[in-house]
């Protein structure tokens, strides 16, 4: 089912690029800019331009006026929805972004999805949660690796340091966007690019939305370093329970490979982010504090409403996803 | 920064409140002399104690509270306590 987000940008982009692009009349749903599918999916798919070849869209379509207008109005709501999440008081202590960072993930009380997956998930729900990953993880790494020319010295040095490792360190099978695609198939999932994409809920794009659009606009750089440490920061432990989710359902080191690469690899890059990316940026470009913790408490306030959704589609026995995913097609594959 | 002229081979960092991150051309080896298996160039060694993949870290020193300096203790002399903030709840 397409809303007007969706058919205004889908229609257009199956024309000549430059097409207009109707947006005057465009609204947020009820829910709000965050849980609407249909603004969030738009949205994806502009940013997706960026990313990958669609197939039956011309490329041109990536730089042309009239998307970047239609992807403008998006981004204000979906900005403004944002910004209301975060606190003031979140975005303190910006003359030790490494020790404040360190204190928003700490403090942080998100719904606790890891332990409910680790120890009580269906095998179902663990799919589920895979398909729902596969928006970021099939591309994992490439949003953050926009701000590489964006930074300078210390702190593209400590970008680099990570990126060279998400990338696998040379070995292409050893990628983590590799990985991940790995684990889809071993667990009789879709791996290609995209393929689910129409099944996620508007908070799930919203999550990869927040950092396409901190990654593609260069006065967010502090935005998207803030939001790859938290990432980092916040990865190592619920990976291991997911690993340990797999091994509960009864699947071997093909498919939690991913998730126990993680354990150890984010053990290592949470603190060149926090202390030698974040910390780096924030005394090269003091005025950027403030939005290195924006970025943070915007990843943990998306990721705490995404894994809110799921927990409460599954207490009412209901799945997280949009429309059917059948479950038979999990295990036809 | 090195203290001598010359690059070291190898270098050990402790992160504030976090593990040892070493970096550089070196081998990890068990107290046999066996090579211990490395999956990446830079490496992060437990400081806390509590990693459940040790001598490697696995993050648990948040679950326990560690804490340390990012830098060498002075002895005599309490360690460097983080300060304290005002804590920030998340708005719903």
């Amino acid at each position: 089912m397409r809303g007007p987000w969706t058919e205004r940008l889908f229609s257009a982009l199956l024309q000549a690029p430059g097409t207009d692009i109707e947006v005057d009349d465009l609204a947020v749903g009820a829910h709000g800019a965050l849980q609407d599918h249909d603004l969030q999916l738009a949205l994806y798919v502009a940013y997706e331009l960026h990313y990958a070849t669609i197939e039956g869209v011309d490329d041109r379509w990536e730089w042309s006026p009239s998307l970047l207008g239609f992807r403008q109005t998006a981004e204000r709501h979906f900005d403004r929805a944002v910004e209301e999440l975060v606190p003031d008081c979140a975005l303190q202590g910006t003359t030790d972004v490494g020790g404040a960072l360190q204190r928003l993930v700490g403090g942080d009380e998100g719904p606790p999805l890891s332990r409910f997956v680790e120890a009580r998930a269906t095998r179902e729900q663990v799919l589920e949660h895979v398909i729902h990953r596969s928006a970021y993880q099939l591309k994992e790494a490439d949003p953050h690796s926009w701000a590489i020319p964006r930074l300078s010295g210390a702190a593209k040095a400590a970008l680099l340091e990570i990126q060279f490792d998400e990338y696998g360190e040379g070995k292409p099978e050893r990628m983590h966007s590799f990985l991940f695609a790995e684990t889809m198939r071993g667990l009789g999932l879709d791996a290609s690019y995209g393929a689910y994409l129409e099944q996620l809920p508007g908070i799930t794009l919203a999550t990869v939305n927040l950092m396409s659009g901190f990654a593609l606009h260069r006065r967010r750089r502090g935005a998207i370093v803030g939001h790859l440490a938290a990432f980092e920061m916040t990865s190592s432990i619920p990976n291991r329970r997911y690993g340990n989710a797999l091994r509960r359902l009864g699947y071997g080191p093909d498919v939690t490979d991913f998730y126990d690469e993680h354990v150890e690899a984010d053990a290592v890059h949470e603190n060149i982010a926090a202390w030698d990316l974040a910390g780096a940026l924030a005394r090269a470009e003091p005025q950027l504090a403030r939005e290195i913790l924006f970025g943070a408490y915007a990843l943990l306030a998306l990721e705490g409403l995404w894994a809110e959704r799921l927990l409460d589609c599954w207490r009412e026995g209901a799945s997280s996803l949009l429309g059917p995913v059948a479950s038979a097609e999990h295990s036809v594959r | 920064m090195s203290s001598s002229d010359t690059p070291p081979g190898v270098t050990i960092t402790p992160y504030r409140d976090g593990p040892y991150l070493v970096r550089g051309s070196f081998e990890v080896l068990d107290q046999d002399g066996n090579q211990i298996p490395l999956s990446r160039r830079t490496i992060a060694l437990c400081r806390c104690g509590k990693s459940r993949m040790r001598p490697f870290c696995d993050g648990t020193h948040k679950l326990a509270g560690f804490q340390a300096p990012g830098r060498a203790e002075e002895l005599p002399g309490p360690p460097d306590a983080n300060p304290g903030a005002p804590e920030c709840r998340r708005a719903r």
